[in-house]
């Protein structure tokens, strides 16, 4: 899992803020991951973990605060170019139920990368092959399990080479035997040199893989720190309750 | 002659009906098709755009989308293409002449367009905001996920209603006989209608309910197809959960093992 290494850079978040009518999301976040490093986000639901990544892709445009990308602010730029750079994975895995694996995979190297057929088939070929999944270049996503798919979409957002991968609650909805699979990939990754922010509830993958856990609760990052730290000498009660209930 | 076969005689005289053949299926059915399948093409087309404009986030667009289907659902479809046809044939004939074919097919493509666009539009909206956030996050600009993404699904899924549409035309189609057409240019029901006239016997008219009939009855057969099609999938292998297949798996325990392949 080489390949997309190369090129990830630092992300920081800057007291970001987001409110949906009265309703405030976000209160001021901070998150910094330096290149090549992984912070697992946990914290309990509707404390704004998944609303967070979509700041930092602005596929949700922050009301204040920055996002930086290798230390340079990414909210006056291009959104559909910023998203080129930084790969998204989602709980439902959002593949196109319409295409082919292999399709899902090329579209966007050949309509916003502009490659040709035969390379954007090597590139995918070559990603769907890191997932363990290039014998399945021909189904359609409905055909495979949903830890097949995780690892699809994981393979489509690589084939870009983003600098950046955002996992939102990526193994949420798969049946338990098949959390493994996908969380091996992810972890294959991070130990790549990719740069990842993780929303997740696998706790046990937090303290394995992690460089930084941040615990999120009402739409603040009430505590972060290196996985030890966090789960071994927690300081926030509420992060000892949230802790206590689910490990 | 009793009654019964006379009555008999009105419907079913095979002589009149073999009469009638030959120009139902040389100068009749071509037209029927020419009609049905470019106010197909044409009102596909501005449905699509109505269905789009319809999803706007723009009032501007959505609004006049909105207008117009109201408008064009709401007449009767004869008065759509007496209004077309002969409203707008002093501009036709500026462009095309005196011909009232074109106008046919344009009254047929507007009144189409507003049934296809509401089609298109419930078909469009029923893809889940998640694919539209998937392709948006890979980059795509939002007209470009929706060209690429959404619209291909939203279509998909209301093929079947489409098909009825083309089924609509199809019938709608025999309407045009209103604007006036010279000989060549007669559908199927308009040369049934002749030929019933001048002999008085419809049996001529049956061949030509009986040829919209063989045009249309298959359709509706296609419409179940893909409705079952749509809903059981295409034949094909059956979804496999060997997520053991590879040695990723196994892989947690080991997370530090980089480049594994």
């Amino acid at each position: 899992m080489t390949t997309a290494t190369t090129t990830s850079v630092s992300l920081d978040v800057r007291d970001v803020h987001l409110a949906f009518g009265p309703n405030r999301v976000l209160r001021g976040v901070d998150l910094t991951v330096p290149r090549g490093a992984t912070a697992c986000v946990i914290g309990p639901s509707g404390s704004g973990k998944s609303t967070l990544l979509r700041t930092i892709n602005r596929l949700i445009e922050p009301d204040r605060g920055d996002v930086l990308l290798d230390g340079r602010s990414v909210l006056g730029d291009d959104p559909d170019a910023l998203r080129q750079r930084v790969g998204m994975v989602f709980q439902q895995f959002n593949l196109f139920p319409h295409m082919s694996v292999l399709r899902n995979v090329t579209l966007a190297l050949r309509r916003l990368r502009k490659l040709g057929e035969d390379e954007a088939e090597a590139v995918a070929r070559a990603q769907l092959e890191l997932v363990g999944l290039a014998a399945k270049a021909d189904a359609r996503p409905a055909q495979l399990s949903g830890g097949q798919q995780q690892r699809v979409a994981i393979a489509r957002a690589l084939a870009l080479r983003p600098e950046v991968m955002l996992f939102d609650e990526a193994t949420s909805a798969l049946d338990p035997e098949l959390v493994k699979g996908v969380l091996g990939v992810m972890a294959d990754l991070s130990a790549a040199g990719m740069t990842m922010v993780v929303v997740t509830h696998e706790m046990g993958f937090a303290r394995q893989v992690a460089d930084t856990v941040a615990f999120m609760d009402r739409g603040v990052v009430l505590e972060a720190g290196p996985p030890e730290a966090i789960f071994e000498r927690a300081e926030h009660p509420r992060l000892r309750r949230f802790l206590a209930q689910v490990l | 002659m009793d009654p019964l076969s006379t009555l008999w005689e009105t419907f079913f005289d095979i002589d009149a009906m073999r009469e009638a053949l030959p120009e139902m299926l040389t100068v009749g059915l071509p037209n029927t098709l020419i009609l049905a399948v470019s106010a197909a093409l044409l009102g596909s087309v501005l449905g699509l755009l109505l269905a789009v404009a319809g999803i706007s986030r723009s009032r501007w667009l959505r609004w006049p989308a909105r207008v117009y289907t109201d408008v064009f659902r709401g007449l009767p479809a004869a008065a759509t293409i007496l209004l077309i046809g002969v409203g707008l044939a002093p501009l036709g004939m500026q462009v095309w002449g005196p011909d009232p074919y074109p106008l046919g097919i344009l009254a047929l493509s507007l009144i189409a367009a507003a049934y296809i666009g509401e089609i298109f539009r419930s078909g469009i909206q029923s893809v889940e905001a998640a694919q539209l956030e998937g392709a948006r996050a890979l980059g795509f600009s939002w007209a470009d996920a929706m060209r690429l993404v959404i619209i291909p699904q939203g279509i998909r899924r209301v093929l079947p209603a489409w098909v009825n549409q083309l089924i609509a035309l199809i019938k709608d189609s025999s309407l045009v006989y209103f604007l006036g057409l010279v000989a060549s240019q007669r559908e199927l029901f308009r040369i049934g209608q002749d030929y019933a006239a001048t002999t008085g016997n419809e049996s001529a008219l049956l061949l030509a309910g009986l040829c919209y009939l063989v045009l249309t009855v298959p359709l509706t057969h296609v419409v179940n197809w893909i409705d079952r099609r749509l809903r059981n999938g295409r034949p094909a292998t059956t979804p496999s959960d060997d997520d053991q297949d590879d040695d990723l798996a196994s892989v947690l325990p080991v997370a530090t093992e980089g480049d594994r392949r």
